[in-house]
């Protein structure tokens, strides 16, 4: 004879196979900590080392020396780019392992398409407002592209996903508006909101 | 019929990782569902290779949902 404990279970597995089955869930917070932590070095090289502090929406060619470095700053930025997907790719799929489930499964497919248009957006207007010269938005939109994908992909994966979109956008959006405080937002965004999301999320559901 | 309430569709090799069943077990269960009107298949290919995919009817999603709600009416009465 069924007893309530064996009702309770079946639903519990039900649920948890349309959790399973519709959401990527083998993201990790540690991911998230290397991220902000890349993005941090990241600026401190910039800003140190390249002189990069755009504190103007555009530069005018007076200014020659930010120029002649933008090659340098452009990989400095593909660099932590690569860093950051890679340790966010590698804490997958061993967390995945761990879980002996596959990383790769129709979900994940569906969370980098969902993902994927709004990146390339935000990429393709960089390079269009590197070539116009508006070099001040770069920051802050790289924030507002980056938080709107965050929150697409947060419907196919951990809800908090799709608040940290939100934040990032608002950041972003700040940025905007305070120009000269575009850098500032940026270091707030990808550094510190990555870092408190990664350890939020590590102690929430564990690595 | 968990996976596809919550997902616009499933393709069979994907359902079977999931489940961890074998094509035989998989297939006939899938049958039964068909039979039903629960779930729909679509076949196509891609490239050369042959795609089944499955999704949830409306008369499917309601008897999902009419069984949960059994399932949690069961509970509240035993409590």
């Amino acid at each position: 004879m069924k007893d309530s404990r064996d009702y309770i279970r079946d639903i519990a597995e039900i649920r948890a196979m349309m959790e399973r089955s519709s959401k990527f869930l083998s993201l990790s917070g540690g991911a998230g900590i290397m991220a902000g932590i890349y993005a941090l070095l990241g600026v401190y090289i910039a800003y140190e080392v390249l002189g990069f502090n755009p504190d103007e929406a555009s530069y005018d060619s007076s200014s020659g020396n930010y120029f002649s470095r933008m090659p340098e700053l452009i990989l400095l930025a593909f660099i932590i780019l690569l860093l950051a997907l890679g340790t966010a790719v590698y804490f997958s799929i061993s967390r995945a392992r761990q879980k002996g489930e596959k990383v790769w499964n129709p979900t994940a497919r569906r969370l980098l398409v969902h993902m994927a248009v709004p990146l390339v957006t935000g990429g393709l207007l960089i390079l269009i407002l590197i070539s116009k010269g508006l070099l001040g938005l770069i920051a802050p939109f790289t924030l507002i592209f980056y938080g709107l994908a965050l929150y697409n992909a947060g419907k196919f994966t951990y809800g908090e996903v799709r608040v940290m979109g939100l934040v990032q956008t608002a950041l972003g959006l700040m940025g905007t508006y305070f120009i000269g405080y575009g850098l500032l937002f940026w270091i707030l965004g990808f550094g510190l909101v990555h870092i408190l999301y990664g350890i939020y999320m590590h102690y929430r559901y564990g690595q | 019929m968990s996976a596809l309430a919550v997902n616009e569709d499933y393709d069979f090799n994907s359902l079977k990782e999931l489940l961890d069943l074998t094509d035989g077990n998989l297939a006939s269960h899938l049958k039964a569902l068909e039979k039903e009107a629960f779930i729909g298949v679509k076949k196509t290919f891609v490239g050369r290779k042959p795609n089944t995919r499955y999704f949830i009817t409306k008369t499917g999603k309601k008897a999902f949902e009419e069984h949960l709600k059994s399932l949690e009416d069961i509970i509240k009465a035993q409590k």
